[in-house]
């Protein structure tokens, strides 16, 4: 039969089959699995229709486990029902898949497995949650690749019909969830031949139906719950049979054939390896390369985990093997051995037991773990594997793809066995995410995958950065199919679209002899030379390569593409690699262009071709010298200033050498420590901020809304600028009593972004040009050099007393130092500036619960962290639990601190006498309320631990281990709004319905933003988000609105944009109310589809439209002649589209769907005035009795 | 009494025709529009250079921040089946073409020599009785001759009426040196009518913020004049049809208009100000008025006071300053020293 191709990834493959095969699939976003989620939401939205010619019902849910929840309610009143999920998300899903499985239920779940959160969290790919849920009762099914993804995806669904047992079908998060592959398709017409429309009107038949009504779910007690366990054996012990029923239907619809364990390899291979996901795929590589040099070995693949068949396991083992190696993707920390292991191991053990093996034939089984969180999984450490079985005395258990220098656990391996076929292009592209590279290179996998008869895989590797971040594409094209899934190790094309890369990675360092290496360079073919780091021009020269180079920025701006380089690169690539005829690759991008890019414009279509023209005409050949001439090394990573931690280990996770870093080298717990991003100098933006001293008012307002604190400012005596290194600037500070004292602005600008918020705040301007401000955006080269004298002089200014300030003015908050600096948010970051502010007002006394999403990732995301500490050494606390459980994790960091606080005052009463009577009543009656009060008992704190020093006893001890809680602390609890509104609602709600003193900052960007943009139930009504695609038709919850019934809680509502000055007073009254405090912070996203240097603009217009009305309840005022509901921003002054037309999520609806856009328009304009009536009505109902007329 | 008239080849039922405004967003509002009278409509302006903005604005935003970060690849979901183009737009012409028996008159702003040819096809297919030309360039160029800007206008309405077979009408602006003879130059073209004028956003200065800020008020009565005179000018001199804009606000305006040699009035202010049902006041004092003067047809007023129907043609020539001298001059000189 002819195949049909298409070019997917392993999401889009399985939730392809998923959709199709189902009525209802509830969905909750979750890193790497939201794409399947989102892809059914959009095809609902477009109305495509399932296998039965109906559209799909596709509902977000509000966590993992209500998805769960709502699919065993849809499963139990007889609807086809899955879901997609990974990792934190499977785990909130077990207690459903019990009852799902113990009810015998057919269902899907479609997995990217990913690592679970332990010393730290990961986003990567490994069995730790699959192998976390393998007690439940549902089937695991792995596929190893894109095209298996697809092709299980179905076998799953038809053998969850035909078993009844409910099946978790997963593949390998990243690697195989996100690879671009070319695969071939399954048509309709198979798959309605491989589902039997009997086994559905079986499953509906089961439901629960008030024509024919049964009870499930019962209760059920000693005397039967264990019989009832014991009913379901014979749907297990016949699943096994039907999946290979189902494998053997597929392979003969299709021809591609699968085993529940397939064997490949030497016949009689004596070694073998068991494993299971992607990493088959390259053992598989492997052992082609060794058995050509006359090895014998062998490898299982598993792919049906569950319901483990030992009887098809001992089947598919060669019987002569003498070694098995078993590999797992998962850690079992203090188990005998891994999961898949220990099933082997019984297996063949029981095969000796029952005599069904002969002791002497049983092979020696030894188990390690490889690959967790996506760690790259190589022919080299397959090849080590099976040197390590062929050893006399192989370790039992061991690990490969790390240096353990700890527990010697680890085999080593050679990394020169490179196993990459000759016949293939291998290719690799260093890119900004900003550039276009990777959308380009996948543009160029369709391009040949389409076009051609060559095999395609594309894998792209992004940094930890949400702003400037490099990537890597690594893309394979060639005749045999490819099934290398790991990174390219010997390129024969390099292309760098970044002249600054070379200066940062080796960007060189995987090309094979005689590759092509393609640079965007500023300078020409006869100048770039010059300006290559020597090790860079040795390489060049020694591996023969052919070097071409283009200013692909000249080609962009004369083209019109703006910054967009992407398709000037495609094209280089395509003229110089030869993985095509270059006319025909011209041709082929062209008609790319015109598919990608028509219905956006035929103007976007005509500047591309024109790139495409104008490219070969800039691309040239350098001709190599003979010699590295090059004078210049690539810098180091970090100064060496920085301390040995962050040189030994913090500079290899920069340069992307953290593979290299040993076990040893790690700390054991996930503690690491704070304020190592003032190391990484990024240089990521050439446009900056540049002071006019003369201009400035030193209001602060720049400062307080710089997003990566990367503007300070520092009054001090002037006589300090004696020692001002040249190029300093500084002005008389303004204000009364300042004479003699001068003030600095400065921009830390190696660190910037670039993004511009701080000039649209600045309200000085020069009175000659209006269009300049105090502050303005210039390219940096002719300022960097003083940039870097004056940075470290600033930094060594003497700086303002806290006690001086009033931190609700932004002219006082700029002189208090920020305790989170540099993160690698997105440039122009709408949450930042409150996380930064907080830290300026509470900083050395704070501690932070940090709910997972973007906060999580900017604050704690390695290699480099803002969170920072002062010269004291205090700063604030932070650390990430989970994402539902937040509230409670802050709430327990509150329960800790009240505690042993309450503990530290009675060993001081108890203690009076021996520490004095005196201290002890200023210690147990100080007056924290202020900066100077709590200083004031700092002090007296340390003189207590010294007394206590001297003092014999438990109590002494005690109290010495807790003395530092008698000055008070402030515990925030951070997060957005999918935490706080969705998954974390019911552990937010109940933590402020205590009366602990918590203070909770909800960064409120209306979606999802670290996934990508998903629907939460904080998003407006009208606005297009991802599971949202035909727009959120229900209003936007008033999160607010519901702490503010309860009384007690303080509530606001903030727009830093807006009003300030309202937003400090906010936070500094929630710190001082010690009660429950929620602060609702409107934060602007690049999910808005804005442009980010307005952020402030549209926060400020969304207070005017009456969309985000400002208020604070003080509870404290609860009683008193103030009311305690201030409604701090003025009534709707502005029609609210003034607002929403300024933003892509709201105008995506009127391009889409017309007709939907307006009238969700003017529903939420009602809502507006519904609330601010309500709001209003709250203002009213607290006036005092008092203002009645008094006539 | 017989109010209709001649435009663009149309035979209309009076010439009060309601120009491109928000008005024309709704096909129940230009069924209005005819109810209350109108002769035509004059669709709102379809904007090429908005749409191509939008169209890069859309790629950009919905791209931005894409493929960097491996949890957020992208930001929205990537919708297929849309494209920023002027369907709605023509669809609204369908749609009101087969709701109204008026002609219905497109009106375009083209940004290309392409989108000029392209939009305007379009807008024909769609079942638009006529097109309308709205076309404005802010010549900033220093070294850009006036003869040069008045050359791309010619040429953007020669390939315009030699690609569709529908009327075509050009509002025109009055920043040419020589008006009667751009006017002159689009007639040889071939148009079908020139519209006198169009208003444009200007920008303005807002005093508190320091910023400059697009303006756009609705005309007044007193800015009729300016049309009016070229009309009355140019009426008998072209064999285009004239349709007068700006500063309709009563039936008197539209009297002026006719009597200075314009086919159709045009008018969006006062329905703006007003409403639709205006039209219906407009026509019915129109109406009196020709009673009052006994004319019996729109065609008997067209140009009864054009430059070449008055005593002192040199009356439409003469500035106001002129005039003051001559006054002067008829009534002091005698008193002067020469």
């Amino acid at each position: 039969m002819k195949s049909t191709y298409t070019i997917l990834d392993g999401n889009e493959a399985a939730a392809s089959i998923a959709y199709k095969l189902s009525e209802v699939c509830a969905i909750y976003p979750i890193t790497p699995s939201s794409t399947m989620g989102e892809l059914a939401d959009q095809w609902m939205s477009e109305g495509r229709r399932n296998l039965w010619n109906t559209i799909p019902s596709v509902v977000e849910m509000q966590s993992e486990g209500g998805a769960a929840g709502a699919v065993h309610g849809a499963l139990q009143t007889g609807a086809l029902a899955c879901t997609f999920t990974a990792s934190q998300g499977l785990l909130l899903m077990i207690p459903n898949m019990y009852k799902i499985a113990g009810e015998l239920t057919s269902t899907v779940f479609h997995v990217s497995a990913r690592s679970l959160a332990c010393q730290g969290l990961s986003i990567f790919g490994d069995h730790s949650d699959v192998m976390a849920v393998r007690q439940t009762g549902f089937a695991l099914l792995s596929s190893n690749s894109v095209q298996e993804a697809l092709d299980m995806a179905l076998v799953a669904h038809a053998a969850t019909l035909k078993s009844r047992i409910p099946f978790l079908h997963f593949f390998d998060g990243f690697r195989t969830s996100h690879e671009v592959s070319k695969i071939k398709t399954i048509s309709d017409e198979i798959i309605r031949s491989m589902v039997d429309d009997d086994d559905i009107f079986a499953h509906r038949n089961r439901a629960l139906d008030s024509e024919h009504p049964v009870i499930r779910g019962t209760a059920q007690n000693p005397d039967v719950y264990f019989q009832g366990r014991e009913t379901v054996n014979t749907f297990y012990d016949k699943t096994p049979g039907i999946v290979a029923e189902i494998m053997a239907q597929l392979g003969n619809l299709t021809g591609r054939s699968y085993q529940l364990f397939d064997y490949v390899g030497d016949p009689d291979a004596e070694r073998v390896i068991v494993i299971m996901g992607s990493g088959a795929e390259t053992a598989s590589e492997a052992i082609d390369a060794l058995r050509a040099k006359g090895e014998k070995v062998g490898m299982i693949k598993v792919r049906l985990f569950r319901p483990f068949s030992s009887e098809h396991l001992l089947k598919a083992i060669p019987k002569s093997a003498t070694s098995i190696a078993v590999l797992d993707r998962t850690k079992e920390p203090g188990c005998a051995g891994e999961p898949l292991f220990q099933d082997v191991v019984t297996a063949i053990s029981d095969a000796v037991m029952v005599g069904a093996m002969a002791a002497a034939d049983m092979p020696r089984v030894i188990g390690g773990r490889y690959g967790l969180s996506s760690k790259e999984f190589t022919p080299a450490m397959v090849k080590a594997v099976f040197d390590e079985l062929g050893k006399d005395k192989p370790k039992p258990r061991f690990t490969v793809g790390i240096q353990d220098d700890v527990t010697h656990l680890s085999l080593d391996y050679d990394p020169a066995f490179i196993t990459e076929s000759p016949a293939a292009t291998r290719a690799m592209f260093y890119g900004l995410g900003a550039d276009g590279t990777v959308g380009a290179n996948k543009n160029s996998i369709k391009i040949i995958g389409e076009e051609t008869e060559y095999n395609a895989q594309g894998y792209f590797v992004y940094d930890s950065k949400k702003s400037g971040s490099q990537t890597v594409s690594h893309l394979r094209f060639g005749p045999d199919p490819i099934r290398s899934t790991y990174l390219i190790q010997s390129a024969n094309f390099v292309g760098c679209h970044q002249f600054q890369f070379i200066n940062q990675t080796d960007v060189l360092a995987h090309i094979q002899e005689g590759g092509v290496f393609l640079l965007n360079s500023p300078y020409s073919k006869d100048e770039v030379w010059a300006h290559l780091p020597r090790e860079m021009q040795q390489q060049l020269i020694s591996k023969k390569l052919s070097f071409y180079v283009i200013d692909a920025y000249a080609v962009a701006a004369q083209t019109g593409m703006g910054a967009r380089i992407n398709t000037i690169m495609q094209t280089c690539f395509f003229a110089i690699s030869g993985v095509l005829p270059r006319e025909d690759a011209i041709a082929k991008i062209k008609k790319a262009i015109e598919k990608t890019y028509s219905r956006k414009g035929a103007d976007i279509v005509q500047k591309n071709f024109k790139a495409v023209d104008t490219t070969i005409e800039n691309l040239h050949q350098v001709t190599l010298p003979s010699a590295a001439d090059g004078t210049r090394e690539r810098p180091p990573v970090v100064s060496n200033q920085a301390p040995d931690f962050v040189q030994n280990v913090t500079a290899l996770m920069m340069a992307g050498k953290g593979d290299e870093l040993k076990v040893s080298q790690m700390p054991i717990d996930g503690t690491f420590p704070v304020g190592t991003t003032q190391w990484e100098k990024r240089n990521i933006s050439q446009n900056v901020p540049v002071w006019d001293p003369e201009l400035c008012t030193q209001c602060g307002s720049c400062i307080l809304v710089c997003p990566h604190s990367v503007i300070r400012a520092a009054a001090y005596p002037e006589s300090v600028l004696a020692a001002a290194p040249q190029g300093f600037q500084s002005a008389p500070l303004r204000g009364k009593n300042t004479e003699g004292m001068a003030y600095t602005l400065q921009i830390f600008m190696e660190d910037c972004t670039g993004c511009g918020l701080c000039i649209g705040v600045c309200p000085a301007r020069n009175k000659q040009e209006l269009g300049l401000r105090a502050i303005n955006m210039e390219n940096k080269d002719p300022h960097m050099e003083a940039c870097k004298t004056a940075v470290p002089f600033f930094e060594s200014l003497p700086t303002v007393s806290a006690d001086s300030l009033d931190p609700t003015l932004p002219r006082d908050l700029q002189y208090l130092p920020p305790y989170f600096e540099f993160s690698g948010a997105c440039a122009g970051c709408g949450e930042t500036p409150y996380v930064k502010a907080v830290s300026q007002m509470f900083g050395d006394r704070m501690m932070v619960a940090n709910a997972t999403g973007c906060s999580s990732i900017y604050g704690g995301n390695l290699p480099t962290t803002p969170w920072r500490s002062d010269a004291a050494g205090r700063g604030p606390a932070w650390s990430n639990s989970l994402f539902e459980d937040n509230a409670e994790f802050g709430f327990g960091y509150r329960l800790t601190l009240d505690k042993h606080t309450e503990y530290a005052r009675e060993l001081v009463g108890w203690m009076a006498d021996a520490i004095g009577a005196d201290t002890a009543q200023a210690l147990l009656e100080a007056d924290q309320s202020t900066a100077a009060g709590i200083e004031a008992q700092r002090k007296r704190v340390q003189a207590l631990r010294t007394k206590l020093e001297s003092i014999e006893g438990g109590e002494a001890k005690q109290l010495h281990s807790l003395a530092d809680l008698l000055v008070k602390r402030s515990v925030w609890i951070m997060g957005g709004d999918g935490w706080a509104y969705d998954i974390g609602y019911g552990g937010l709600d109940h933590v402020l319905a205590s009366n602990r003193n918590i203070n909770v900052l909800v960064l409120d960007t209306e979606v999802y933003s670290n996934t990508g943009g998903q629907m939460s139930k904080a998003t407006p009504r009208g606005a297009v988000a991802k599971f949202a695609a035909a727009g959120k038709t229900s209003g936007k919850k008033d999160l607010g609105l519901l702490a503010l019934s309860y009384g007690h809680v303080y509530v606001a509502r903030i727009a830093l944009g807006a009003n300030p000055r309202q937003t400090l007073r906010a936070l500094q009254e929630a710190d001082a109310y010690n009660g429950p405090s929620l602060v609702i912070a409107y934060s602007h996203c690049i999910a808005h589809g804005i442009d980010m240097a307005n952020g402030l603009e549209q926060q400020k217009l969304a207070v005017q439209t009456g969309y985000w009305p400002l208020f604070r309840y003080n509870p404290d005022l609860r009683g008193t002649e103030t009311n305690p509901f201030s409604l701090d921003s003025k009534p709707p002054a502005k029609p609210l589209k003034d607002y929403t037309y300024n933003e892509v999520r709201y105008r995506m609806l009127s391009h889409t769907h017309p007709d939907i856009a307006k009238q969700l328009a003017t529903l939420a304009q009602k809502d507006v005035h519904t609330r601010w009536a309500h709001y209003e009505q709250l203002v009213k109902n607290f006036e005092p009795a008092a203002n009645t007329n008094p006539a | 009494m017989d109010l209709s008239t001649t435009y663009m080849g149309m035979k209309l039922k009076n010439p009060i025709v309601p120009s491109a405004s928000p008005i024309s967003d709704q096909v129940d509002s230009i069924q209005r529009l005819e109810d209350a009278g109108a002769s035509a409509v004059v669709m709102f302006s379809i904007f090429e250079e908005q749409l191509r903005m939008e169209a890069a604005a859309m790629d950009h935003y919905t791209t931005l921040g894409t493929n960097s970060f491996a949890e957020s690849l992208s930001y929205f979901p990537e919708i297929d089946d849309y494209a920023i183009s002027p369907n709605r737009y023509l669809d609204l012409i369908q749609n009101a073409s087969n709701a109204v028996e008026i002609p219905v008159i497109g009106s375009l702003n083209g940004f290309t020599n392409e989108g000029w040819i392209e939009y305007a096809k379009q807008i024909e297919q769609a079942g638009a009785k006529g097109l309308e030309l709205n076309m404005y360039f802010v010549p900033t160029d220093l070294r850009r001759t006036g003869a040069e800007v008045e050359q791309e206008y010619i040429d953007i309405a020669r390939a315009v009426k030699s690609s569709i077979s529908i009327p075509v009408a050009v509002k025109m602006n009055p920043f040419f040196s020589s008006i009667a003879n751009m006017a002159h130059q689009l007639d040889q073209v071939g148009i079908d009518a020139l519209v006198l004028f169009n208003r444009f956003i200007q920008p303005d200065i807002d005093l508190e913020e320091l910023e400059v800020v697009p303006n756009l008020t609705l005309s007044n009565p007193t800015e009729i004049r300016l049309p009016l005179r070229w009309i009355a000018i140019l009426h008998g001199k072209l064999s285009c049809s004239l349709a007068a804009t700006r500063g309709v606000h009563s039936a008197n305006e539209v009297i002026k208009y006719i009597l200075a040699g314009a086919d159709v009035v045009m008018s969006t202010a006062a329905i703006l100000r007003q409403g639709i049902p205006v039209i219906d006041t407009m026509l019915r004092d129109l109406k009196m008025w020709m009673e009052r003067q006994e004319y019996e047809s729109v065609e008997q007023m067209k140009g009864a006071l054009s430059q070449k129907s008055v005593k002192e043609p040199e009356a439409f020539e003469r500035a106001q300053y002129i005039k003051t001298l001559e006054h002067f001059k008829r009534h002091h000189a005698a008193m002067m020293p020469w």
